[in-house]
C-alpha cells in the first residue's frame, strides 16, 4: 500500500480508492473501515467491562450504558464482523475461482459505500443527541418508547448499510455461479468459496426480512404508522419474529465464511487436502438451510406455546449434527498431516476447542425448558461470545495474518502475531468462560450494574480483567500492522510455501487483472496439483489475449452519499424542522440523479492489450 | 508447549465444571440451587445436557490433543508430503449417527418437559360458585421499573414483594403495561416474558425446605432490557407455609386503612394525600382500573425488605429515595411528579410510609 502512495502521491491514492471498482481495493476499503469499526466496538466493550468490574459502579450512567451495549452489538455484527468477512471474500474469492473480478464491479463499490455511509450515519448518533439504546435487537416496545433520535439512527443507518450487504451477497452469488475458471466445477471450489457462496445465499434470503421490519420501524417512529403500536392494533411480537428470521441466519452468515477460512488454513498448514471435502460442502449447505428453520429458539420465553417451542427445540438440536461433521473433518484433516504452527494455524487450532465449547452450550440452549433459565442471562452472553469471538473473530484474526501477504504483498510479523494470539486467547477465555456461571447464578444480561451480596462480584471482576488482556492483544496487532507496513519486505507468490488454491499461484498482491490467462483447473486444490507435478505456475486455459476491464467510477460514492444526506432529512422531519423535508428530497435527488446518470451514460470500460501483457514481468501472471 | 497448555486448560475446565455442578451461587438467586419443581426439572435437563456435551468435548479433545502433538512438522521433515486422504465413509457415518443418537436422548425429555411446564389447565378450570378457583392464580403486571402482584380470586393487591405459599403450584398471568419485561425468579424456575400484546401463563412451585435454606426470601429479576434502570427492576418473593399464606391473605383482605397515631406520621399522611395518593394506593383492595394504578401499591410498605426493590429498608434510605429517585433508578416515572419536600416533610412522610403495615396492625 505504502509503495503505491509514494509513487503516486496521497491525493491521487485517495481518489483512486474513492472511485475504485477493483475487488482487491474494495477489499482493502472493507478491511480498513471494518477494522476501525471493530476498534470502536472494542472500546465500547471495554467501557462495558469497566462499568461491571465491581458492584454498584458509576463509571458510566445507566442511559449511557444502554447506548454502549446497543452500539457494541450493532457495530460488531453489522459494521465489523460482516464487513471484515466481506473484505476477505472480496480479496480472495475471485482469485480462488480464477476470475478477473466479481460479476458486477460497480455494484461491488456501491455495496461498500452504502455500508460505509450507513455505518458512519449510525455512529454519528454519538455526537448528535445520543446513540440507540434498545439493544442490537431493538425490540419494538422499547424501541418505540425510546426518546431522542437514537433508534432513528439505528433504523436508517442499518437500512442503508443493509442495502450494501444485500448487494454484496447478490454480487458474490452471481460471481461464483458465472465466473469460475474453466474446469472449476462446483465440487472443485475451495471451501472458502463454498462458504462465501452459501453465506451470500443466506444474505439474499435473510436481509429482506430485516429491511422490511426496519422500514416498519422507521415508519412507526418517523411517519406515524402503527405496525408495532399495540394500543393502535399493532403487534410487537411480529418484530421479534422478523428480527430473528433475519438474525439467526445472520449468525451463519458470519460463521460459515469463518469456517471457510479455517478450512483453508487447516489444509494448508497440515499439507493435506481437506478431509471429507464432499461432506464438508454438504454440511455447509445443510447448516445454511437449517439456519432458517430455527429462529424461534431466540424466543422460547416469549410465550409461543409448547408446540412451537418443542418443534424449534428439536430443529435447533439438528444443527449440531452438520456442525459436528465439520469439527471431526477438521480434526481428521490435521490427523496424519505435517502441521506447521504459524500464527494463522494457532488461531485455527485454538478455534476448535473454543468453538466446540460455544457450540455445546448452543445445544444446551436448544433444550427449551432449560433455556427458560439461560435466556437473557449472562449464560447467553457467554455462549454467543464463544461462537462469535471463538469462531468468527478468531477466523478474522487468522485470516488477517493468512491473507495479509496476498492483499498487501508483505508478511505480518509472526513473533508479534504469536504475542497477539496468546493475549487474545487467554483474555477471551478469561472474559467469557466465567460468564456462563454468572448467568446460571442469576445475573441477567444487559444490566447496567449489579448489587453486592448476590455472589456475582468475583466472576465479574475476572471477566473484566480478561477483557483487558484481549485489548492488549488487539493493540499488539495494530503495532504489528504498522511495523510490517513500514518495513514492507516484499514476498513472492506463495509466501506460506504450502498454498493449495489458485490465489497462491499469482503474485502478492495480485496484478489488477488477476490472471494474465485464465487458468485451467484440473481438480481440487488446483495449485497444489501443479506443484506436485513439479510446476510453479498454473496450466493456462486460453492464449494471452486482450483483457476487458471496467473503468473506475465516482458514482457509487455519490449514490451512497445521497442516501446518507436523505437520512438526516427523514430523521429531523419528525422535529418539524423546516429544512428537513428539502434535505430529504435533495438527498434522494442526488441518489436517483446519480443512478440515472449511470444508466444513461455508456461506459464500455477499457482493454489491456495483448502486447502490454506480454511485456509484463512473467511472475506476475500465469505463464504458459 | 501448546499441548501442555491445552491439557491445563481442560483440567481447569473440568475443575470449574465440577465446582459448578456441585452447586454454587446464592440459594436465593442461583439457578444451580433449584428451589422447586420447575427449577429442579430445568436443573436436571441442564445436568443431562452438560453430561452429554462434556462427553462430546472429551472425545474431541482427545483426538485434538493427539492430532496436534503427534503430527507437528519436525526438523528434517520440511519436504515431507503427507498422504492426501480424501475421506472415510465409515468415519463420517459414525460421527453423523452418534450425535443423532445423543440428540435423541436429549430431545425426548426436552419435549416432555416443555409440555409439562406449559400445562396451565388448572388455571382455567371453571371457578366455583363464589368465583374462586382451587388453583392459586397471581396476576403479574410489569411496569417501568416496578412489579404489581394481584391475587384476583381474593381481591388482594400488592407490589414489589410477591407472597406465595410453599409446596403448591402457583399460576401466573403475566403482562406488561408499558414496554416488554420478563419475569424471572431464578431459584424457582425459568423466566417468561411479560408482553405488551398478550397475557402469558405459566406456573412455579416453591419447595418448603429449599425456601427455608434461602431464608424464605427469593430474589426476582427483570430479564428483558426495558430502559435505563432495567438492572434495578428487582423484586422479592416471600414464601410462607400454606396455612400462613391463608392467614396472610385473610389479613390482607380485612386490612383497614392506615390510621397513624404518631403526630409526625399524621402530618406525613396529609403530605401523602396531597402529593402521592393520585398514583400510589395504600390499601390492598385497590379496585381502580389498571390504567389508573400508576405506581406501586404501598399497603404493606412498612413490612417490605427493600425500598424501591434495591435499597435497604430504613427511613434514611427512604428519604434518600424520595429526595431524588432519579439518582437511584434513572428513568423512573416518579421523578418530578410531586413537589419538592423539605427535611421536616421528608421525616413526616417517611414516618407515615413506614407505618403502612398490614400484618402488625
Amino acid at each position: 500500500m505504502s509503495t503505491i502512495a509514494q509513487k503516486r502521491g496521497f491525493a491521487s491514492t485517495v481518489w483512486d480508492y474513492l472511485t475504485t471498482v477493483d475487488h482487491k481495493k474494495i477489499a482493502i476499503l472493507y478491511l480498513i473501515a471494518g477494522g476501525i469499526f471493530f476498534l470502536m466496538g472494542g472500546v465500547e466493550a471495554m467501557m462495558i467491562r469497566a462499568q461491571l468490574a465491581v458492584p454498584n459502579n458509576d463509571f458510566v450512567s445507566a442511559g449511557l450504558f444502554n447506548e454502549l451495549l446497543t452500539m457494541h452489538g450493532t457495530t460488531m455484527i453489522f459494521l465489523a464482523a460482516m464487513p471484515l468477512l466481506l473484505a476477505f471474500m472480496n480479496a480472495i474469492m475471485p482469485l480462488q475461482i480464477g476470475a478477473r473480478d466479481v460479476a458486477f464491479p460497480f455494484v461491488n463499490a456501491l455495496g461498500f459505500w452504502l455500508f460505509f455511509f450507513g455505518g458512519l450515519f449510525l455512529n454519528l448518533s454519538w455526537f448528535l443527541g445520543g446513540a440507540p439504546d434498545a439493544g442490537w435487537t431493538s425490540y419494538a416496545s422499547l424501541s418505540l418508547a425510546s426518546e431522542g433520535h437514537g433508534i432513528d439512527f439505528y433504523a436508517l443507518g442499518l437500512q442503508i448499510s443493509g442495502f450494501g450487504t444485500l448487494m454484496g451477497g447478490i454480487n458474490f452469488l452471481v460471481t461464483i455461479i458465472n465466473m469460475r475458471a474453466p474446469g472449476m466445477t462446483y465440487m472443485r471450489m475451495p471451501l472458502f468459496t463454498w462458504t462465501t457462496f452459501v453465506a451470500s445465499a443466506l444474505i439474499l434470503f435473510a436481509f429482506p426480512p430485516l429491511t422490511a421490519s426496519i422500514f416498519m420501524l422507521t415508519f412507526d417512529r418517523m411517519f406515524g404508522a402503527n405496525f408495532f403500536n399495540v394500543a393502535a392494533g399493532g403487534n410487537t411480537i411480529i418484530w421479534e419474529h422478523f428480527f430473528w428470521i433475519f438474525g439467526h441466519p445472520e449468525v451463519y452468515i458470519l460463521i460459515l465464511p469463518a469456517f471457510g477460512i479455517f478450512s483453508e488454513i487447516f489444509s494448508t498448514f497440515s499439507r493435506k487436502r481437506l478431509f471429507g471435502y464432499s461432506s464438508m460442502v454438504f454440511a455447509t449447505v445443510l447448516i445454511g438451510f437449517l439456519g432458517f428453520m430455527v429462529w424461534a429458539h431466540h424466543m422460547f420465553t416469549v410465550g409461543l406455546g409448547p408446540v412451537a417451542n418443542a418443534i424449534f427445540a428439536v430443529a435447533t438440536m439438528a444443527i449440531a449434527v452438520p456442525t459436528g461433521i465439520k469439527i471431526f473433518n477438521w480434526l481428521l484433516t490435521i490427523w496424519g498431516g505435517s502441521i506447521k504452527f504459524t500464527v494463522p494455524m494457532l488461531y485455527a487450532v485454538a478455534f476448535i476447542p473454543s468453538f466446540v465449547a460455544g457450540g455445546v452450550t448452543g445445544v444446551m440452549q436448544a433444550v427449551a425448558p432449560a433455556d427458560y433459565q439461560y435466556h437473557d442471562s449472562y449464560f447467553i452472553v457467554a455462549h454467543f461470545h464463544y461462537v462469535i469471538v471463538g469462531g468468527v473473530v478468531f477466523a478474522l484474526l487468522a485470516g488477517t495474518h493468512f491473507y495479509w501477504p496476498k492483499m498487501f504483498g508483505t508478511m505480518l510479523s509472526e513473533k508479534i502475531g504469536k504475542f497477539t494470539f496468546v493475549f487474545f486467547f487467554i483474555g477471551f477465555h478469561l472474559t467469557f468462560f466465567v460468564q456462563h456461571f454468572l448467568g446460571l447464578m442469576g445475573m441477567p444480561r444487559r444490566v447496567w450494574t449489579f448489587l453486592p451480596g448476590q455472589g456475582l462480584d468475583t466472576g465479574n471482576l475476572v471477566s473484566s480483567i480478561g477483557a483487558a488482556f484481549m485489548a492488549v492483544g488487539v493493540i499488539s496487532l495494530l503495532i504489528n500492522v504498522v511495523i510490517t507496513s513500514v518495513k514492507n519486505e516484499r514476498v513472492g507468490n506463495d509466501p506460506w510455501e504450502d498454498g493449495r488454491t489458485l490465489e497462491w499461484a499469482i503474485s502478492s498482491p495480485a496484478p489488477f487483472y488477476n490472471f494474465k490467462q485464465l487458468p485451467l483447473v484440473r481438480g481440487l486444490d488446483a495449485y497444489w496439483l501443479e506443484k506436485m507435478e513439479g510446476k510453479t505456475t498454473l496450466t493456462p486455459a486460453e492464449p494471452i489475449g486482450d483483457i476487458h476491464m471496467p473503468n473506475s467510477s465516482f458514482v457509487p460514492f455519490v449514490i451512497s452519499l445521497g442516501l446518507f444526506i436523505a437520512a438526516f432529512g427523514a430523521m429531523y422531519h419528525v422535529d418539524d424542522k423546516a429544512w428537513a423535508l428539502p434535505v430529504l428530497i435533495g438527498g434522494l435527488v442526488i441518489t436517483f440523479g446519480a443512478m440515472i446518470y449511470r444508466s444513461l451514460k455508456d461506459d464500455h470500460g477499457f482493454h489491456i492489450h495483448k502486447e502490454e501483457l506480454m511485456e509484463e514481468n512473467d511472475d506476475k501472471g500465469v505463464k504458459a | 508447549m501448546k499441548d501442555r497448555l491445552t491439557k491445563w486448560r481442560l483440567l481447569s475446565v473440568f475443575a470449574v465444571l465440577a465446582l459448578a455442578l456441585s452447586g454454587c451461587g446464592e440459594p436465593f438467586l442461583s439457578t444451580l440451587k433449584p428451589a422447586g419443581d420447575v427449577a429442579k426439572q430445568q436443573y436436571n435437563l441442564m445436568i443431562l445436557s452438560t453430561v452429554i456435551m462434556v462427553t462430546v468435548i472429551a472425545v474431541v479433545t482427545v483426538i485434538f490433543v493427539l492430532a496436534i502433538t503427534r503430527f507437528r512438522r519436525k526438523k528434517g521433515d520440511e519436504n515431507k508430503i503427507p498422504k492426501q486422504v480424501e475421506g472415510s465413509h465409515l468415519l463420517e457415518i459414525i460421527w453423523t449417527v452418534i450425535p443423532i443418537i445423543l440428540l435423541l436422548i436429549l430431545a425426548v425429555p426436552t419435549v416432555t418437559a416443555t409440555f409439562d411446564q406449559a400445562n396451565v389447565k388448572d388455571m382455567d378450570k371453571k371457578p366455583k360458585k363464589d368465583g374462586t378457583r382451587d388453583a392459586l392464580v397471581v396476576n403479574v403486571r410489569a411496569n417501568l421499573y416496578w412489579w404489581e402482584f394481584e391475587y384476583p380470586d381474593y381481591k388482594v393487591m400488592t407490589s414489589q414483594e410477591l407472597v406465595v405459599p410453599t409446596d403448591q403450584k402457583v399460576y401466573f398471568n403475566l403482562k406488561a403495561s408499558d414496554v416488554k419485561h420478563s419475569f424471572w425468579i431464578p431459584a424457582a424456575g425459568g423466566k417468561m416474558d411479560t408482553n405488551t400484546d398478550n397475557v402469558n401463563k405459566f406456573w412455579l412451585k416453591f419447595d418448603s425446605d429449599k425456601s427455608e435454606e434461602a431464608g424464605n426470601l427469593f430474589y426476582g429479576k427483570c430479564a428483558e432490557l426495558c430502559g435505563p434502570s432495567h438492572a434495578l427492576m428487582d423484586f422479592k418473593v416471600e414464601t410462607k407455609s400454606q396455612d400462613d399464606f391463608k392467614q396472610w391473605i385473610s389479613t390482607m383482605q380485612s386490612a383497614k386503612p392506615a390510621a397513624p397515631t404518631d403526630t409526625a406520621a399524621v402530618e406525613g399522611q396529609k403530605l401523602f394525600e396531597q402529593n402521592c395518593l393520585s398514583c400510589h394506593a395504600t390499601s390492598p383492595d385497590d379496585s381502580r382500573p389498571e390504567q389508573a394504578r400508576l405506581a406501586p401499591n404501598l399497603a404493606t410498605f412498612g413490612e417490605r425488605s427493600r425500598i424501591a426493590g434495591i435499597l435497604d429498608h430504613n427511613e434514611e434510605e427512604l428519604k434518600n429515595w424520595i429526595r431524588d429517585p432519579e439518582k437511584y433508578k434513572p428513568g423512573n416515572k416518579m421523578t418530578g411528579t410531586y413537589k419538592q419536600l423539605n427535611e421536616q416533610e421528608l421525616d413526616q412522610l417517611a414516618a407515615y410510609l413506614m407505618s403502612l403495615k398490614v400484618e402488625e396492625q
